[in-house]
C-alpha cells in the first residue's frame, strides 16, 4: 500500500470483505467452482451434433411426404406404403440386403485373418516384423478415395476376372477392415503376454493346445469387439462401395442414401437411414456388452465405454 | 482336457522353443492379402497414371513396366494444379480443409477438455453421447442437414420465424460456407476422440503440483495442460485433414454446384467418366504424395517429441 492514500470508509464497515461487484465477478470467474461455461458449451455441442439426426429419425415416422412439416405419426415409410416404403420399394430393399450381406461376409472373413495378423505381428521378432507392421498401418491412414480409385483400377485392369459389384466390394471391404481388427486386438495382446501360454506348456500342454485353450479364450473380448467393429465399419462404408459398384444390384445402403439425397426424397430415405442406425447400434452395443461381461468375469476395473473410446486410431 | 500326464513337463526355453516360422506364419495370410489387394492396387494407380491413352476410345491403358512409364500426363496435371485450370480447385480444397480443421479444433478442444477433466459424475454419459456420432453413418448425418437446410426446411422456418431472415434462403445451392460447416460437422467427432484420450491421460498430480507452486488455473492450463495436449491436438488434426483432402461427397451432398468442387470431386469425375482414367490416376498420385508429406511431417514431429520426452 503506498503511503499517503486514504480510503474513505463508512464506520463499522468491514473493509476486508469483497464488494458486491467483486463478489459477482468472483462467482463468475471462480476457478475452482463448477465450470459452467464449459459445461454449457459442451451441451450445446452435443445438441448441435445429435439434434439433426434425431429430427431426421423423427420425420421417418411422418405420416405425410414432408421432411420438415410434421403431419402425424405413421409407419408408412417403413412398412405400409404400397410402393414407396422400405419394405415395398425394391431398390431400397435391395440396398439394405446388399449392405447386410457384404457386412456379414466381411466380418466373417476379415476377423480371422486380422486376428492371425495381430497375433503374428505381436509375437514376431524377426527382421520383417517392422515392415509388416508398417504395411498393416497403411490402410488406416490412406484416404478412402485413394483406396477406392486403387481398387477400381486394379479390378478393371489387372484382376479383370473379378467382376465389379459384390465380389469386388467384398474384397475391398475385407482389405481395409483387416487393419482395424489388428488395432483392436493389439491392446489385448499387449496385456496377454506369452507367459500364460508358456505356463500352460510347462504344465504339459502342446503348442496348439496352449493356443486354443489359453490364448484364444483370453483374446475373446477383443475378438467380439473386432467382429462388431468390422460389421459396423463395413455397413457404414460409402466410398469403396460406390467405386466398386456395378449397377442397381450392388448398390449398398449408404450409396443409395447418397444418390437420392438431393433428388427430392421422401421420408422413406430417413426410414432407411434409421434402420441402418439401429443395425449399427445393435452391433456396437452387443460388442460393448460382450466386453463388459468378460471384463467383469476377469475382474478388471474401469468401464467398457472407456474401452470403446480408446479404440481411436 | 487332453491327457498329457505321460509327457514330461517342458524344461527350459531352448529345446521347447517355438519354431521361427510360427509367428510369421500367423501373420502370413493377412500380409499376403494386403500385398495383393492393397500394394498391388497402389501400383496399378501408378501404372495407369504413367500409362497411355487408347487412341480409339480414349480409354486409359496401364503400362506395367516402369521402364516404359510416360510421365507427360502426370506433369500436365501438376502444371494444371499449380498454374492452370485446376488451381482454383486446389486452393479451394486447401482453404476448406484449413478452415474446417480450425473450426474442429476450436469447438472440439473445450468439449474434449470438459469431458476428460471436469465432468465428474457425468463423464460416462457424456462420453457415450460423444461416441454416438461415430456410429451414425456419415451420409445420414449429411442427409439430416440437407433436410434441415432445404428451402422449406426447419432451419429456414426457424430463422424466418425469429425474424433473422426476411425470406427463406437456399443454403444448399453452391455456398462455400455450407460446405465448410458441413466438413467441420462431419469430421469433428474424429478429432475429439483422440484429443479426449490424450487429455484423459494427463495426470492429476501434475496439475496439483502446478497449483501448489502458485499458478492460478489459467496459467496451469496454459503452461501445463495445453503443452501436454499438443500431441493429442496434432494427432486429431492429422486424423481429420487426411480424409478431408479426399472428400468429394460432402460438397456433392451440401451443394450441387461446380463452384464448390474439391480435389476429390475432380478425381471422382475423371474416374467415373470412363475416359479420364489417366488424369484421374495422375491426380490421385499427386494427392497421395501430398498426404504422404503431411503424414511424414506428423511422424517426424512425434519422433521428435518422443525423443524430447525421453531425455
Amino acid at each position: 500500500m503506498t503511503a499517503g492514500t486514504q480510503t474513505r470508509v463508512a464506520p463499522g464497515r468491514d473493509v476486508t470483505a469483497p464488494s458486491r461487484v467483486g463478489r459477482l465477478r468472483g462467482w463468475i470467474a471462480n476457478p475452482w467452482g463448477r465450470p459452467r461455461w464449459l459445461a454449457a458449451f459442451t451441451v450445446a455441442y452435443l445438441v448441435w451434433a445429435l439434434a439433426p439426426v434425431l429430427i431426421a429419425i423423427q420425420f421417418s415416422f411422418n405420416a405425410g411426404r414432408s421432411r420438415s412439416a410434421w403431419q402425424g405419426f405413421s409407419l408408412r415409410w417403413y412398412i405400409t406404403d404400397p410402393t414407396l416404403s422400405v419394405l415395398n420399394d425394391p431398390s431400397l430393399r435391395s440396398a439394405l440386403s446388399q449392405s447386410l450381406k457384404i457386412a456379414l461376409l466381411t466380418m466373417l472373413i476379415a476377423t480371422p485373418i486380422g486376428v492371425g495378423l495381430a497375433i503374428g505381428l505381436a509375437r514376431w521378432l524377426g527382421r520383417g516384423a517392422r515392415a509388416a507392421n508398417t504395411l498393416m498401418l497403411f490402410p488406416l491412414i490412406t484416404p478412402e478415395i485413394v483406396m477406392g480409385v486403387a481398387l477400381f483400377l486394379v479390378f478393371t485392369n489387372l484382376f479383370g476376372f473379378i467382376d465389379l459389384g459384390t465380389p469386388a466390394q467384398l474384397l475391398g471391404h475385407v482389405t481395409f477392415t483387416i487393419s482395424y481388427v489388428v488395432v483392436v486386438l493389439r491392446g489385448r495382446l499387449f496385456a496377454v503376454t506369452a507367459q500364460y501360454e508358456e505356463a500352460a506348456m510347462d504344465l504339459g500342454a502342446s503348442r496348439w493346445q496352449a493356443m486354443r485353450l489359453v490364448l484364444l479364450p483370453l483374446l475373446m473380448p477383443a475378438i467380439y469387439a473386432a467382429l462388431a467393429l468390422v460389421f459396423a465399419i463395413s455397413i457404414d462404408d460409402f466410398v469403396i462401395s460406390a467405386f466398386l459398384s456395378a449397377g442397381q444390384d450392388s448398390v449398398t445402403l449408404p450409396v443409395r442414401l447418397y444418390s437420392s439425397t438431393r433428388l427430392g426424397p421422401t421420408p422413406a430415405l430417413n426410414a432407411l437411414a434409421t434402420i441402418l442406425l439401429l443395425i449399427t447400434l445393435v452391433a456396437v452395443i452387443g460388442a460393448g456388452l460382450a466386453l463388459a461381461r468378460s471384463r467383469r468375469r476377469s475382474g478388471e476395473h474401469g468401464s467398457a465405454v472407456e474401452d470403446l473410446a480408446q479404440f481411436d486410431m | 482336457m487332453a491327457d498329457t500326464s505321460d509327457r514330461p513337463p517342458r524344461r527350459g526355453r531352448r529345446e521347447g522353443s517355438d519354431p521361427r516360422w510360427l509367428w510369421p506364419a500367423f501373420a502370413a495370410p493377412g500380409l499376403l492379402w494386403l500385398i495383393v489387394l492393397f500394394l498391388v492396387p497402389f501400383y496399378a494407380i501408378l501404372a495407369v497414371a504413367m500409362g497411355t491413352i487408347d487412341p480409339l476410345f480414349g480409354l486409359a491403358e496401364p503400362v506395367w513396366n516402369p521402364v516404359q512409364w510416360d510421365p507427360t500426363t502426370l506433369l500436365q496435371v501438376l502444371r494444371d494444379l499449380v498454374g492452370g485450370r485446376l488451381t482454383p480447385v486446389f486452393l479451394r480444397t486447401v482453404s476448406y480443409v484449413v478452415i474446417a480443421s480450425t473450426l474442429c479444433i476450436l469447438i472440439g478442444y473445450p468439449v474434449a477438455y470438459f469431458i476428460a477433466r471436469r465432468a465428474g459424475r457425468w463423464k460416462i454419459t457424456l462420453l457415450i453421447l460423444l461416441i454416438l456420432p461415430f456410429w451414425i453413418n456419415y451420409i445420414m448425418r449429411m442427409l439430416a442437414w440437407v433436410n434441415l437446410l432445404s428451402v422449406d426446411g426447419l432451419a429456414n422456418q426457424a430463422l424466418v420465424g425469429l425474424g433473422m431472415l426476411s425470406a427463406p434462403q437456399d443454403w444448399l445451392a453452391g455456398r462455400s460456407s455450407t460446405v465448410v460447416l458441413g466438413l467441420a460437422y462431419g469430421y469433428i467427432p474424429y478429432f475429439i476422440l483422440p484429443l479426449y484420450a490424450a487429455l484423459d491421460r494427463i495426470g492429476e498430480d501434475l496439475l496439483e503440483a502446478s497449483r501448489d507452486l502458485g499458478a492460478n488455473p489459467f496459467w496451469t492450463f496454459a503452461r501445463v495442460t495445453l503443452p501436454l495436449s499438443k500431441q493429442g491436438i496434432l494427432a486429431g488434426t492429422v486424423l481429420i485433414m487426411l480424409p478431408m483432402f479426399g472428400d468429394y461427397y460432402t460438397p456433392n451432398l451440401l451443394s450441387g454446384s461446380p463452384r464448390t468442387r474439391m480435389i476429390g470431386n475432380e478425381i471422382d469425375q475423371f474416374i467415373s467418366s470412363g475416359i479420364g482414367g489417366t488424369e484421374g490416376a495422375a491426380l490421385t498420385v499427386i494427392l497421395m504424395a501430398f498426404v504422404g508429406l503431411l503424414m511424414s511431417y506428423y511422424l517426424i514431429s512425434v519422433a521428435r517429441e518422443t525423443r524430447r520426452a525421453a531425455r
